[in-house]
């Protein structure tokens, strides 16, 4: 075992190493694209077996991955953002098929306006799709959810295809120091891919759910694999168990964070989590019950684990990096269809937003969602949700809409 | 925790020099975190790279805001608001520029709380954004100002982030890492670890609740044309092309054509005028001149005899 720095691209890549992935459909995209060109450069040196093909597209790639997979090979592929969403028909139809891969996602806003940086909006896109999804917060953490990834979405019980998340810059472009585990290790945790019936074959046909269904058999296999996915919560307890044991690192589907004695907890999920355990570290110093609680399994939505780790608690800020137009935080929403009616679910939910486009949340920030949640508690009533936007920013947007010329004698009206 | 940032253009090897310096933290046992930040990604623009280290695991994240060393690769960024070379510089922060001048004619000119430090790394060149070695020059010098890397540590790092590029160009880097390395051994742990906000005395956040504005202001249109002629790309720009009109034959569209950012336009009398504030100095222009008529000059050199003149 070395330790060693990686980005978190270069942790995507060799977890697709280590996990001796078979095939590897590729497209690049920004913040990707590093990670197909590592494997790329293994493949062509001979340092991994495999062949990577490059598509036209991602609606291509997705589809190659698919059937790749449908044949009982280990595929492997990434992208981001725009690229997810312009595959995003195939991403549902894959799903169908219950051909377990594993694709990585980097995460990036998503346009309009165009950013290249990191929010979790492309990735919750992809939240109804049938691909489970797990959520890093460290380069450590994408290396090892790789694995963890094909021995659940591979499991009999699951079958699934599987997103690994990693953010933008914030991970993939960041070095950290990263384990790099023994092959010998891996293959003793992640065992060849049994595809069981799925060996789809030029001289055996087979169809992947090509058929035009009425509702009744289209009900039962959408529910299967709602149930499939739901499966995939025990499932992936399991297999995190089983990597603590092997590689003896931990990545419980829900990590509690400081949270014993906690009556506030922050709820993150990402690589702003770590920033969200900085600050719990300093509001502990200060004195505070404060802890965080970090989903990593996104889907299936760990229910259970998170009312249990929530149980009893005065009131929990959650901070999301994302927006549903019309709505809000999504991770917001989720914990409160979990929490309703419960008799032991915290009185109070707070929502945050902030981090939109890899906007930078700061330490002060995270104390003052600390403190307006503790308010709250006291008040017996959740303020409105935020989005966390400062006079200083408002003013660059000023100045930035002066230049654009819009409207230039209202916005000076308004001063 | 160690704060690091540097500062260069792109081609400087800044993304490098935080890798090497990085390396050679977690050399000595440290956890690291060393990142590059993309703006344009284009050879002369603006980049920044930072670097963390601690003897604990790191859960900050993002841009370093309170730099306990803040790192100048090419002083004609210290000017250039785009760059944010001063962001958070206090009475803590070490500022180390690459530069001819003396570091009391800086001091003059920034006003800076904190000391500041001259590397006078590399001999002038004609193209900054080629300045050779300068990025591990840098992180030579940064090792040396925080004190607590060896020179070993810091050869292993050379080694160990360069090595695919050859025993030659490794060797070159390693000279002149080590260079700076010895030429700022009296400065050796000038730069300390910096604290972090506590969460009993913080200022408060000053948030704004954003309140709905019609569309015709919140969409993301630009309402006029030319509105690109704010943002001056001639910052980028390291070489400087400068038409010598006694060769100019007014062929009035050669180098205008060519001109991949229509820096250049031809006025009335046929002559071609380059646009400063725009030109990135790619230097097509140069090439494509049939009477070799535009010269290269280096940008810094155009800029002196220009505050000469004035």
């Amino acid at each position: 075992m070395t330790r060693r720095l990686l980005t978190g691209n270069a942790a995507a890549a060799w977890g697709a190493r280590l996990a001796e992935v078979d095939y590897v459909p590729a497209f690049p995209i920004t913040p990707q694209t590093e990670i197909i060109e590592t494997l790329a450069a293994w493949l062509d040196a001979g340092e991994m077996p495999g062949r990577m093909v490059t598509l036209e597209s991602e609606h291509s790639m997705i589809t190659a991955a698919g059937a790749a997979a449908a044949t009982g090979v280990r595929v492997f592929s990434a992208t981001s953002s725009q690229g997810l969403l312009y595959g995003m028909e195939m991403v549902y139809t894959v799903a169908g098929w219950r051909a377990p891969f594993v694709l990585i996602n980097v995460s990036r806003g998503l346009a309009s306006p165009l950013t290249l940086e990191s929010d979790h909006d492309d990735i919750l896109a992809a939240r109804d799709s049938g691909f489970l999804q797990i959520h890093c917060s460290t380069c450590q953490e994408v290396l090892d959810s790789v694995l963890l990834a094909y021995r659940l979405g591979e499991d009999q019980r699951v079958r699934l295809p599987v997103i690994v998340n990693l953010d933008g810059f914030y991970l993939s472009f960041t070095r950290e120091p990263v384990e790099i585990p023994d092959p010998q290790a891996v293959s003793g945790f992640l065992p060849d891919f049994d595809p069981e019936t799925t060996r789809f074959r030029a001289s055996a046909p087979a169809s992947q759910a090509v058929a035009v269904l009425g509702g009744s058999p289209y009900s039962y296999f959408r529910y299967e694999t709602h149930l499939g996915a739901l499966n995939a919560v025990a499932v992936y307890e399991e297999a995190a168990a089983a990597f603590s044991e092997t590689f003896g690192r931990s990545h419980p589907a829900v990590e509690a964070y400081r949270c014993d004695d906690a009556e506030i907890v922050f709820v993150m999920i990402g690589s702003f989590a770590t920033k969200a355990k900085q600050a719990v570290d300093r509001l502990r110093d200060a004195g505070w019950a404060i802890g965080l609680v970090r989903p990593r399994l996104l889907r299936p939505f760990p229910s259970g684990q998170l009312l249990a780790v929530l149980a009893g608690r005065q009131g929990v800020a959650v901070i999301d990096q994302n927006i549903s137009m019309g709505k809000g935080g999504v991770l917001h929403t989720e914990l409160a269809s979990a929490l309703y009616g419960k008799p032991e679910a915290p009185p109070i939910l707070v929502g945050f937003i902030g981090g939109l486009g890899g906007r930078d949340i700061s330490p002060e920030e995270f104390y003052e969602i600390a403190a307006v949640t503790r308010q709250a508690v006291a008040d017996g009533v959740a303020p409105e949700p935020r989005l966390l936007y400062t006079h200083d920013e408002l003013r660059e947007m000023r100045k930035l809409q002066a230049i654009a010329h819009t409207e230039r004698n209202e916005l000076e009206s308004d001063r | 925790m160690y704060r690091i940032r540097f500062h260069g253009r792109g081609g400087q090897g800044i993304k490098t020099a935080s890798r090497v310096l990085g390396s050679a933290f977690f050399q000595e046992g440290f956890e690291v975190q060393d990142a590059p930040r993309y703006g344009a990604e284009r050879r002369g623009a603006p980049i920044f790279a930072y670097v963390r280290a601690a003897r604990t695991p790191i859960s900050e994240r993002g841009i370093i805001g309170h730099p306990d060393l803040v790192i100048v690769a090419d002083d004609s960024l210290v000017s250039v608001p785009a760059a944010g070379v001063l962001q958070g510089a206090s009475a803590h922060t070490v500022m180390l520029i690459n530069s001819h001048d003396a570091a009391e004619v800086w001091q003059q000119r920034l006003n800076l709380a904190g000391p500041v430090l001259i590397l006078p790394a590399t001999e002038e060149v004609e193209d900054r954004a080629g300045l050779p070695f300068v990025g591990s020059a840098c992180a030579g010098a940064a090792a040396r100002l925080i004190g607590v890397i060896s020179r070993e540590a810091l050869v292993t790092a050379i080694e160990t982030e360069l090595g695919t590029l050859g025993a030659q160009r490794v060797g070159k880097n390693r000279e002149m890492a080590l260079q700076a390395y010895e030429r700022l051994a009296a400065h050796a742990g000038a730069v300390t670890e910096g604290g972090e906000t506590g969460a009993g005395e913080y200022t408060p956040p000053d948030w704004v609740g954003l309140s709905f504005e019609p569309a015709r202001l919140s969409a993301p249109t630009i309402h006029a044309g030319a509105t690109s002629v704010e943002v001056k790309t001639g910052l980028w720009r390291t070489l400087r092309p400068v038409i010598d009109y006694t060769r100019c034959n007014r062929c009035w569209w050669v180098c205008s054509t060519f001109c991949p950012d229509g820096a250049i336009r031809v006025n009335a009398e046929r002559a071609p005028e380059i646009d400063y504030d725009h030109c990135k100095g790619c230097m097509v222009c140069v090439a494509v001149c049939p009477p070799h008529a535009i010269e290269a000059i280096p940008e810094h050199v155009a800029q002196a005899e220009e505050t000469k003149d004035a």
